[in-house]
């Protein structure tokens, strides 16, 4: 059981505020990831929940008891570490049973928790192993099986696959999520990969610059950003945004001019000169003869799956489109795109505006 | 980059030179002790000669080596016990909880090695004397080890540095409280650095002359002060002076010899990472 509330949490260093009020409920065996860019304050809001860094304002409560000065073993919470942070001169086994030894556990007890975890993470015959001689998804490994030997109340990962290669990452990924299926525990999780957040959360949350932009299932942000940010933020390649001026409104819907010229309809009313933005992912454009938008292919790239066009449609910034990996297009050809039912909105804040489903 | 023949050559010349120059001196020195007084001021100096282990004899039954000797490896010892168990907590703070003052701090201690020994020979002097600590080990070790806890801390402080933060940190989630960090992280990670600190303060106490002849007479003066011993009123006795010296020196060079590679380890320590 582990439920924790995060009530206008602060956090300043001198007068510079890098954690500002951020409210959040983390509920019991959740899966939560935090994702932003870097130094958006995500890392340092997870060393706060660990007691690393010292809450400068509002309350942390852990299963309903405020934890604001509580120590961090106190807490009840284990870390992974992005470098692992393992103790080299110890042994895997050890490095497992440290917190054991220091609560003063019988040795029987010890051996057989480590045992436990050893081999959910198959790390029996790495027991008498130095972390020097492992390599780094080993070392990362052990780092979550002495996390894991604790029994927490709840996991805390900082950015726990950046040091990984790109095919290991995919395969301790999924052991983390396989994990979580296990253990039934309630984890936090740190990262920067929209990837990894996609993939494992329960729940996003999307920081920038110390507070929450948005707060949602993979699928709800991805499907509805809440604001610009969210939007440029979730999805890979990343969502079209396109500056426009509205035309005409007739109560039902507006025709937008966009930026470079092409025009745009969208069911909603808008006020007649408005400026607002246009999101339409890449994966959500057809190519049609009667398509409203016209562009000049100017980069193609094929990933093999699929294929990328970068299309010139008179603006600043080239419209990306995902194509079948068949796709005959060439180079310099002007073709006509139309979105396939998910555009976005947003208005000149860069919050989205909501949309008839259609 | 790969270095030529010709420059392997000269950075051997080079290197062979310096060792020489910084040779030639202790070779002498020992050279001289085996002479006798006539032929040690002799001029040209005499390269070849009939050896002599009299200025030996008369050093040790002269002067009162052993008890020298004792006090050199107590003071130097004891200093670098004391100046470590001092050193280790405030090197730990300074590297791990830092806050706005460390780096003043640190250059302050600094500061207090720039200044000649000298200046603060009366002070010094009068709270021995007064403190009924003057020519005793006691005294010694205590000067001794403030004089050299600036380089002990500096040196911990950047071996403790080298550690990074997130085990310390992971320990702490572990609840490793902070003489735990200490004991069961710190310290074996620190090891070699600590080792290197230890020998290097052993050796600058050893060798360190000003305090031990200021602050000692006959029940506490080291080796340092043994010598000094035979450059007396009578005049200089070159040979005697070099048999005293060489018997000074000599326990500390088969020290620094037996230990150079944990010393060498240490002092390039970081260096190389």
């Amino acid at each position: 059981m582990c439920t924790l509330e995060l009530k206008n949490l602060r956090k300043a260093y001198g007068n510079i505020e890098v954690i500002k009020g951020i409210d959040l409920t983390i509920n019991d065996r959740e899966f939560v990831v935090f994702v932003g860019p870097s130094g958006c304050g995500k890392s340092t809001l997870l060393r706060m929940i660990a007691g690393l860094e010292e809450i400068t304002g509002g309350d942390l409560l852990i299963d309903g008891v405020r934890v604001n000065d509580v120590p961090p073993d106190k807490r009840g919470l284990a870390m992974v570490f992005q470098s692992y942070a393992l103790y080299p001169h110890m042994t895997v086994a050890d490095n497992m049973a440290f917190a054991l030894r220091l609560a003063g556990v019988p040795k029987a007890e010890r051996d057989a928790r480590v045992q436990v975890a050893a081999k959910t993470l198959q790390l029996d015959a790495l027991l008498d192993r130095k972390p020097a001689n492992l390599s780094g998804g080993q070392r990362q490994r052990v780092a979550i099986g002495r996390a894991i030997v604790r029994q927490p109340k709840a996991f805390l990962f900082d950015e726990p696959l950046s040091n990984l290669d790109a095919a290991l990452r995919v395969q301790t990924r999924i052991e983390i999520a396989k994990l979580h299926n296990d253990l039934q525990s309630t984890m936090i999780y740190v990262t920067h990969d929209q990837i990894e957040a996609m993939t494992l959360a329960d729940r996003i949350v999307v920081f920038n610059a110390g507070h929450i932009e948005q707060v949602g299932t993979p699928l709800e942000l991805y499907h509805n950003p809440a604001n610009l940010f969210v939007a440029g933020f979730i999805g890979s390649p990343k969502m079209n945004l396109i500056g426009a001026e509205v035309e005409s409104s007739n109560g039902q819907s507006s025709t937008l001019r966009l930026e470079g010229g092409s025009p745009f309809t969208v069911p909603t009313a808008l006020g007649q000169g408005e400026k607002v933005t246009v999101g339409i992912r890449p994966e959500h454009i057809a190519v049609t003869d009667q398509g409203t938008i016209s562009g000049r292919v100017e980069v193609i790239e094929h990933l093999g799956n699929e294929t990328i066009a970068y299309a010139s449609i008179g603006g600043a910034e080239p419209l990306t489109v995902k194509l079948p990996s068949a796709s005959t297009v060439q180079l310099g050809e002007t073709l006509h795109f139309a979105p396939r039912g998910h555009a976005a909105l947003f208005n000149q804040a860069g919050q989205a505006i909501a949309l008839p489903r259609g | 980059m790969r270095a030529s023949p010709l420059q392997k050559l000269i950075i051997a010349i080079l290197g062979w030179g310096a060792a020489l120059l910084m040779f030639f001196p202790v070779a002498w020195m020992v050279l001289t002790s085996f002479k006798t007084e006539i032929n040690a001021i002799h001029s040209p100096p005499l390269l070849i000669f009939h050896p002599t282990l009299a200025n030996y004899g008369h050093v040790i039954h002269l002067g009162d080596y052993i008890g020298a000797l004792t006090n050199s490896v107590v003071i130097s010892v004891g200093a670098t016990i004391l100046g470590l168990i001092i050193g280790i907590p405030a090197a730990y703070a300074m590297a791990f909880f830092p806050n706005r003052w460390t780096k003043d701090l640190m250059l302050w201690m600094l500061s207090t090695k720039m200044m000649p020994a000298v200046g603060v020979l009366m002070p010094i002097y009068l709270l021995c004397q007064r403190s009924g600590l003057l020519d005793t080990q006691t005294g010694l070790i205590l000067v001794m080890m403030l004089s050299n806890l600036p380089i002990i801390v500096w040196m911990l402080y950047t071996f403790f540095k080298e550690i990074p933060g997130d085990i310390i940190e992971a320990s702490r989630m572990d609840g490793a409280g902070p003489l735990a960090q200490l004991r069961v992280v710190l310290l074996p990670l620190a090891g070699p650095g600590i080792a290197s600190t230890a020998l290097l303060s052993i050796i600058l106490s050893w060798n360190e002359a000003f305090w031990s002849i200021n602050l000692t007479a006959t029940n506490a003066a080291p080796l340092t002060a043994f010598i000094a011993t035979f450059s007396a009123p009578e005049g200089l006795f070159w040979a005697k002076l070099s048999a005293a010296s060489t018997l000074a020196v000599a326990p500390i060079l088969i020290f620094g010899w037996a230990t150079q590679r944990q010393l060498v380890r240490g002092l390039t320590f970081g260096a190389v990472k």
